[in-house]
């Protein structure tokens, strides 16, 4: 005993007392950083690019930017509210397809029939996804994988796997393409998302099952309604960009949306949502969905950097804030 | 006791034969598809036809027998199509320095995502969705600035090209090599500690580690070997082409490959793992798509199909609840 | 057995349920059980593991449906389809592992379901001042704006039990209340319980630990196989008694059956086996020191968050020790993972079999040879005969019941599990063995095989780590008893001294030793939040 305890001595002093402040303080910088990151970020790439491309500071390109970002974010919005339950969405992309030949093909009966109709057939088959992970209880996942196959099947099947023109005469219709409408749009939707997830139950209850599903259920929420709503409102938003793709581009199209779900999972992500549910909100996906679109306008402007580049970049850019994000949280939860 | 231990040893030679639940499923399932298309469908039972179906899974069994693993740890792996289109386009851009060269190359670039993607996934635990996502994306970008751009790159080389449409003996190269890749995945899974690691990090990664398993060096390994197959896929798949096209090799597989896993009965959570059960899985799906094909039924259709024996294969392999 | 006439139940019963039958795919769990609460009462449920506590309680609360009898509310026949309707009727459940919402707030948790609204939208003012109010109601002192994933475990429990409270519950179900609480925390527990009961609340009490049935209870029933063996008042019942009708064994069984639960002597006083000095890590290892001699059984005990499990983790890599060494047969070693303390001969069988020990989809012998699997390999492939071989030595030897070793081994019982998770550790040969509560959430009879086991393993020359929250456990079971509290050694009890008093005694503080380590170290003991006595002090 009394031999061996002298070798103790040297090794003992590792976490010392004077280590302990610096470190909380790096926690809580840490904090700071996690929770508004996606802010920091977004504010940073704006001055790089105001500095060094002076098309960028303009209304114009900024407008263009908000349009051109409308429907990702719609998409990702209604992701949101899945992922923050705990599951997720892959048949976005399809369900936009959908959502943007039902309003096309509807569009000579009036934009409003249009618009009803391909909201609520996309909204529809949102509700078939949340009913199977509700009732049948397969993982999300696959459940969506199969209608992300099965309605993109129906859209092609549906039109022939040809495009359906919107109707010459439907203006309102195409309206909804241009102008102010659809960031109006986008605004409106994060608006009411953000307070519906705050300030209604059925927002409490997203968090909730998303943090604990087995405890809510014993706390006697029933949380397959929950599931239901959060599936059909991802697909009612999804059906709604699909929409506003087809006004702009005067045409549904059965192939739109392809690999949007992949997009709009990574704006979640990256605006700091957690995957496995439970923490995040609208505002910092509409952020994050924001970050992606103008690091893809700063691209454009560059100019000299192909679409292929982006692909990588883009992919190397949703690595490197998850590997962050992890790192942060990691610190956060040792040190705070 | 001695009556439970004397009643093992019989047992034990049983459970070879014995497939599990939803494998044994599937293998029926096969079996009815595939004898109600020699009835139904005109030239579906001739020589000709199998050999096809044989031709065209071969490639999605590649990365059907990779995803087997790493679905079997729990995990996913979301950038095999992009890995595919990678090999490719590193061994038809390396393919003047020789045939080894270019095949070490195409592997190697392969191997280099599968270790990103399990260091990414082991070693800071971020989820293998979003991993393999981000992977996935960089990964179709990069093959794109291989291939000068996103231009389709020629392969001239007969010899090269005999892995897509060669023959050793009388089976098409592919097939061995999917072959080849089937046994090993099996082998793996079965008889080494590897594979019993496999299954352990799947099934509790806690409790794996407490007992000494080296829970990192597995899963890495999962995901390396997941690149190779597909890298392997990639090459087959240029082969057959002729040429490597980023844009198009590989894309959408890792749909199908997990279809294919998933309808075999290996289970979505970990812990369980079939490969036999892949190959039925792998030949279900791509009968309906030959069939449907024969039978000129719009494409739509099958896809509404596939949805559906997708659902149908996990709805039966859920967990159950009291 | 029928109920018995000397308890007072002038009363009517709030809850009654008569002839309760429920089957899961052919097997029976309960077969005919009656059961009545009286307002006001602590009714204690007790049973072996698979005697149909949980299920009669899942079926009073909702979260299962019987398939035969019947169930009156105040008279009212009864039957809930969901937990809400439950609720909705008074009853509610405080589950075993404490279902919470972590990242929500403590009044988020307590309104979930019934949240306060204004114009339609949460109040959420409202919501925190009623919860503010309830938690100063009952004596707790929480902030309703707390993420409840920050505070400690009991916290999180009081907060369960305050919202069932807030729910108007008239039975509130205690499943295992106490199984991660430590002492301290227990006792604000017991002062809650008699404030709910003071109001009429009945309360349904599940425990494995007879000296708090006897501390808070009125009545208990006993269910043994799914039936109902009686309800009886606790205050005349001996506790050998209660253990008997658990058991479905007569007195004389039991005491015939006790016998033969001894320690070894420590051996010779040559270099001990392990000699672990000031082990370190983080707040919660201060500086332990820990010796263990081969053939023997060297008990650690401690409170929760005494640093018990950091210890075991830390001599085995699990969690490596940041500072401290570790010498095991006079050689120093420093496990930095699981894989080192293997390789030096440590085994260490984790508290939480379900967490940290099964595989559950892998069969018996698959999880039985999972850390030997490199001695069975060749060329890189696993040998089957020697593996079977391995196996079947084991099952035979530790009386494993198994329908073969081939099956899956979430389909046995508890029990048999834990002796499947042993023997993956003898495989190993160690020459040390850590056991961190070893039969904790076992059934008695397979409790004492493993407890003979242990005793055998030591008789062999093999070194024993026993960890447990058990006293009777740690006294008839060791040869000697080190007790840890805050992180650090604070006494050592040598086989005489050894007595359940004395244990308590250290690890409340009331010792010299105890006096001395405290006086040692109040400058760091200042800056450290996470340290759970700390927390629930209030």
């Amino acid at each position: 005993m009394t031999t061996t305890s002298a070798t103790a001595t040297p090794a003992a002093p590792r976490g010392t007392p004077a280590a302990a402040p610096s470190a909380r303080r790096g926690a809580r910088a840490a904090a700071l950083v996690q929770r508004h990151g996606t802010l920091i970020a977004l504010l940073a790439v704006c001055a790089f690019g105001a500095i060094r491309y002076p098309e960028f500071a303009t209304p114009e390109n900024l407008l263009n930017v908000l349009r051109q970002n409308s429907m990702l974010g719609l998409v990702a919005l209604g992701m949101t509210f899945v992922i923050l339950t705990g599951g997720i969405d892959l048949s976005v992309g399809s369900l936009l397809a959908v959502g943007g030949v039902v309003a096309a093909r509807l569009s000579p009966y009036g934009t409003l029939a249009a618009v009803a109709g391909g909201v609520g057939a996309a909204a529809a088959l949102g509700l078939v996804n949340g009913a199977v992970v509700a009732k049948a209880r397969i993982q999300p996942f696959i459940v969506t994988l199969a209608m992300m196959i099965a309605a993109r099947g129906a859209a092609l099947g549906a039109t022939g796997e040809q495009s359906v023109r919107v109707d010459a005469g439907a203006t309102g219709f195409a309206a909804l393409g241009r102008g102010y409408t659809p960031i109006v749009l986008l605004v409106v939707a994060y608006a009411t998302g953000w307070a519906a997830l705050r300030y209604t139950r059925f927002g409490r209850y997203v968090f909730a099952v998303g943090d604990n599903e087995e405890a809510a259920k014993l706390m006697g929420l029933k949380v397959d309604r929950v599931t239901l709503g959060t599936y059909a409102l991802s697909g009612a938003l999804a059906g709604l960009a699909g929409i506003i793709l087809a006004a702009r581009l005067g045409a549904g199209q059965p192939v739109a949306g392809t690999g949007w779900e992949l997009d709009a999972i990574a704006a979640v992500v990256v605006g700091g949502t957690l995957l496995t549910g439970g923490q995040g909100g609208a505002g910092s996906t509409l952020l994050g969905a924001l970050l992606l679109g103008v690091t893809f306008n700063l691209f454009n402007l560059e100019g000299s950097i192909t679409p292929w580049w982006q692909w990588v970049l883009r992919g190397g850019f949703l690595l490197g804030v998850v590997v962050v994000q992890n790192r942060l949280q990691g610190k956060v939860r040792r040190d705070g | 006791m001695s009556e439970t231990t004397l009643a093992a040893v019989p047992r034990a030679g049983r459970r070879r034969l014995r497939l599990s639940g939803p494998t044994a499923g599937a293998a029926i399932a096969l079996g009815v598809l595939v004898g109600a298309n020699a009835l139904l469908t005109p030239n579906f039972a001739s020589a000709g036809n199998l050999w096809n179906v044989l031709l065209q899974v071969s490639t999605v069994l590649l990365v059907a027998v990779g995803m087997t693993l790493v679905i079997s740890t729990g995990g996913v792996d979301l950038s095999v199509g992009s890995v595919m289109a990678i090999a490719g386009a590193v061994a038809a851009t390396t393919l003047d320095r020789g045939i080894p060269v270019a095949i070490a190359a195409g592997l190697g670039a392969a191997a280099v995502v599968g270790l990103l993607n399990g260091v990414l996934i082991a070693r800071f635990r971020i989820q293998p969705i979003v991993v393999t996502l981000a992977t996935l994306i960089g990964g179709r970008g990069i093959a794109q600035v291989l291939s000068n751009d996103g231009e389709l790159v020629p392969i001239d080389n007969p010899s090269f090209e005999f892995l897509g449409k060669g023959h050793l003996g009388p089976f098409p190269t592919q097939v061995v090599v999917a072959i080849v890749a089937v046994a090993l995945g099996a082998f793996l899974l079965r008889a080494t500690p590897f594979g019993r690691y496999v299954l352990a990090a799947g099934g509790n990664p806690a409790a794996a580690r407490l007992a000494g398993v080296p829970v990192w060096r597995t899963i890495i390994t999962v995901y390396v070997l997941s690149a190779l197959l597909a890298g392997m896929a990639g090459l087959v798949e240029a082969a057959k082409l002729g040429a490597s096209d980023a844009a198009k090799i590989g894309l959408n597989v890792e749909l199908d490959a997990i279809a294919a896993v998933v309808v075999g009965g290996t289970a979505l959570a970990g812990g369980r793992a079939t490969v036999f059960g892949t190959v039925i899985g792998a030949l279900i799906m791509q009968v309906i798509a030959t069939s449907f094909n024969m039978l000129l039924v719009p494409y739509a259709w099958s896809l509404a199909l596939k949805a559906g024996i997708i659902l149908f294969a996990v709805y039966l392999q859920r967990p159950r609840r009291v | 057995m029928s109920a018995d006439a000397s308890v007072a139940t002038t009363d009517a019963p709030f809850l009654r349920m008569e002839g309760i039958t429920k089957r899961f795919s052919g097997v029976t769990a309960l077969d005919g059980v009656d059961f009545a609460l009286v307002p006001g009462e602590v009714h204690a449920l007790v049973g072996e593991n698979g005697a149909g506590k949980s299920t009669l309680v899942k079926i009073m609360t909702g979260a299962y449906r019987r398939d035969g009898g019947e169930m009156w509310v105040e008279g009212r026949p009864a039957g809930f389809a969901t937990p809400a309707d439950a609720q909705a009727a008074g009853v509610v459940a405080v589950h075993q592992e404490i279902h919470i919402l972590g990242f929500r707030t403590v009044a988020e948790n307590v309104f979930l379901g019934r949240e306060p609204r204004r114009w339609g939208v949460i109040d959420w003012r409202r919501m925190n001042d009623d919860t503010a109010r309830l938690m100063a109601e009952l004596g707790l002192d929480l902030d309703p704006r707390a993420a409840l994933g920050t505070l400690s475990t009991a916290r999180q429990q009081m907060v369960a039990i305050a919202r069932g409270v807030s729910l108007g519950a008239k039975v509130l179900v205690l499943d295992e209340p106490t199984s991660s609480l430590a002492e301290r925390e227990v006792a604000i527990l017991y002062a809650l319980i008699r404030r709910l009961q003071a109001q009429g609340t009945a309360i349904v009490y599940i425990s494995h630990r007879f000296d708090e049935l006897y501390a808070v209870c009125d009545r208990v029933t006993v269910l043994r196989d799914g039936k109902l063996v009686g309800t009886r008042a606790l205050a005349g019942l001996e506790r050998l008694d209660l253990v008997c009708q658990m058991l479905g064994k007569s007195r004389e069984e039991m005491q015939a059956g006790d016998a033969g639960f001894a320690p070894d002597a420590p051996a010779s006083a040559d270099e001990p086996l392990l000699h672990a000095d000031g082990l370190r890590r983080g707040t919660r290892l201060r500086g332990v020191n820990v010796e263990v001699r081969r053939g023997e059984i060297v008990g650690l005990a401690g409170l929760l968050g005494s640093g018990r499990t950091e210890t075991a983790r830390a001599l085995f890599g699990a969690d490596p020790a940041e500072g401290g060494s570790i010498r095991l047969k006079g050689k120093a070693i420093e496990p930095r993972s699981p894989d080192d303390g293997i390789a030096a001969g440590i085994a260490f069988l984790s508290e939480d079999r379900k967490a940290e020990g099964i595989i559950p989809e892998l069969s018996v012998g698959e999880n039985l040879t999972l850390a030997a699997l490199p001695t069975l390999t060749r060329f890189g492939i696993v040998s089957r005969a020697k593996q079977q071989a391995l196996v079947e030595r084991y099952m035979t030897r530790l009386g494993i019941k198994a329908s073969s070793s081939q099956q899956k081994i979430r389909e046995l019982s508890g029990g048999n599990q834990q002796k499947v998770l042993l023997a993956r550790w003898l495989c190993t040969d160690p020459e040390l063995l850590i056991v961190d509560e070893p039969t904790r959430g076992i059934d008695i009879g397979a409790r004492g095989e493993i407890q003979a086991l242990v005793n055998e393993l030591a008789a062999g020359g093999m070194g024993v780590l026993m960890i447990s929250s058990d006293l009777e456990e740690l006294v008839e079971g060791s040869s000697r008893v080190v007790v840890l509290r805050d992180g650090e050694d604070v006494a050592r009890l040598a086989r005489g001294e050894v007595t359940q008093d004395s244990i308590i005694r250290a690890m409340a503080g009331g010792s010299a030793t105890a006096a001395v380590a405290s006086a040692v170290t109040p400058a760091s003991a200042s800056d450290e939040p996470s340290a759970p006595a700390a927390e629930v002090g209030a």
